[in-house]
């Protein structure tokens, strides 16, 4: 997989993004552009609106000024049919997986197939083991989602989210709250399945350590503003003090370790 | 001053905000029917769970309001020798009445609030963003059949109430207390008419059922996606629920019955 940016038109597109809540800009002008066939992370710390912005791209939310382009087309000035009909084409991890608890993992899976196609019932079932055997689950296919693992309804949901065969898969959080060998697992299949079913996957995270070692490219984002974008080697050794103390998790910096306050003497010895 | 009539002003705009988010979801909810249609099951899987599970406690509920109604009703009447009218009381205070509200009431308790707690944890849980991701419209694969489950048991639930009440009825005031059961019948029989008094009773459980679930889904899709909220919108439900349907059967009944 290149590591680089190439020339080819990108397949989301975003530029000169606005999105205010509550008075509150999360986002003031943004431009990012996700090239086809990568991994592309989107870093920042807690609260900078990252899982936003992936509800931007897919049209859960919409922007205050700007456009984003999935595929050429400007998401937010399609009619309703119109994006759901785009939807088909992206598929999307949720940090709780968002299965639908009162379906097996089976019927879960299966869900959009029967949703959008109208394929008999066996050929059904071998996709859906397929997309299973994907994600080392087949196994669980009769279990309801109560019974998974954090871990397993990922996995889980990624089969859902590629049942349908999408060009674009986006990750909310993959790796929050996993013990390590599911982490390994979710790790080694975003970037396996990015390669093998040529996926485009953007991966919205703050695990740096987990996300550099399978992004292509990275956008760090924080006050609602690209701060810093390259490849994930540029970006651990950025001439920005406040990126590589996010990059590489230090305690203190241009984000102080200390809540804006007086100085300690002022507020020992001012006291009553 | 000012911040007190700042703080009225922006709570009447979020009122009216709500009001209109709630009519646009109704409309969308009526988009959905035909989409319903392709797809029956939906409905019937919702008639079972909004409709069929409240049939335990509207039937029980039905029965002692009714011998309430016996035991009360002879009390009176009989201070006037007219205890052979019981059957007509009885039968019109819950066809009109009785049957209609209380049965809309207990729907918003065990029926409305349940639908807002599972569409509330549906949106928290982020099943609902789910579905949209899924390319999959969740107003009307959800709530539309639960929309029209609601709005199809209410007069079955309201009538299944005051035909238990009816019997319940029947067997205080006939059973207990004396009265003749042949009056009981036949009074009923010539006094409750059938367009004056059913129909207009089955008018009432049709707007309480639409109303009773059109709140319950919207409270459940309108409400702040956090355990906290979703309990908010299970309490607003059950309150908001029956102040409508109290204000609405006195206009209904204003509109039927008035001259």
């Amino acid at each position: 997989m290149a590591k680089g940016r190439s020339v080819e038109k990108p397949l989301v597109r975003i530029r000169g993004l606005r999105f205010l809540r509550a008075g509150r800009a999360i986002f003031d002008g943004v431009d990012l552009d996700i090239l086809r066939g990568g991994v592309t992370a989107i870093m920042g710390p807690s609260g900078t609106g990252k899982t936003t912005l992936l509800k931007l791209i897919a049209g859960q939310l919409r922007p205050n000024a700007g456009s984003i382009e999935f595929a050429g087309e400007d998401i937010h000035r399609l009619r309703s049919k119109e994006l759901y009909r785009l939807r088909m084409r992206m598929g999307m991890l949720f940090q709780s997986g968002a299965l639908l608890t009162d379906l097996s993992v089976f019927d879960n899976v299966a869900y959009p197939i029967r949703e959008h196609t109208r394929l008999p019932e066996s050929l059904i079932r071998r996709l859906v083991l397929l997309k299973l055997e994907a994600v080392g689950l087949r196994g669980a296919r009769d279990l309801m989602p109560s019974e998974l693992s954090g871990g397993m309804a990922r996995r889980v949901a990624l089969a859902r989210a590629i049942a349908l065969d999408p060009s674009m898969v986006m990750y909310d959080e993959p790796f929050t709250g996993q013990d390590p060998i599911s982490m390994g697992i979710l790790i080694q299949l975003v970037r396996r399945l990015n390669d093998a079913s040529r996926l485009t996957s953007i991966v919205v995270s703050h695990d740096v350590k987990e996300t550099a070692q399978i992004a292509d490219y990275i956008y760090v984002i924080s006050q609602g503003r690209v701060m810093e974008h390259g490849v994930p080697e540029r970006l651990l050794d950025s001439d920005s003090a406040w990126v590589r103390q996010f990059m590489h998790g230090l305690p203190d910096g241009p984000v102080p370790f200390h809540y804006p306050a007086q100085s300690l003497e002022q507020d020992l010895f001012s006291g009553p | 001053m000012t911040r007190q009539l700042a703080r009225l002003g922006r709570a009447g705009i979020q009122s009216i905000e709500r009001l209109g988010r709630g009519h646009l979801l109704l409309l969308n909810l009526l988009a959905g029917l035909a989409d319903l249609a392709l797809r029956p099951t939906l409905l019937i899987k919702q008639l079972y769970a909004v409709g069929v599970l409240s049939v335990a406690i509207v039937t029980v509920s039905g029965l002692f309001v009714g011998m309430v109604l016996s035991l009360q009703g002879y009390y009176i009447l009989s201070r006037f020798g007219a205890e052979e009218t019981l059957g007509v009381m009885v039968a019109a205070s819950l066809v009109r009445e009785l049957g209609p509200v209380v049965s809309a009431l207990l729907f918003a308790g065990r029926a409305g609030s349940a639908l807002t707690a599972e569409i509330g944890l549906m949106k928290a849980t982020e099943q609902l963003a789910g579905l949209e991701m899924m390319a999959v419209n969740p107003v009307k694969r959800i709530l539309t059949p639960r929309f029209f489950a609601g709005f199809l048991s209410m007069p079955l639930l309201a009538a299944m109430f005051s035909a238990i009440g009816v019997l319940g009825g029947y067997f205080v005031g006939v059973g207990l207390l004396g009265v003749d059961g042949g009056a009981y019948w036949s009074q009923m029989q010539a006094n409750i008419d059938l367009h004056e008094d059913i129909f207009n009773g089955v008018i009432k459980s049709f707007v309480f059922g639409w109303v009773c679930t059109w709140i319950a889904l919207f409270q459940g899709y309108d409400c702040l996606p956090t355990s906290e909220g979703v309990s908010r919108a299970t309490t607003r439900t059950v309150v908001h629920s029956a102040f409508a349907v109290l204000g609405l059967d006195f206009v209904l009944t204003a509109l039927m019955f008035g001259n």
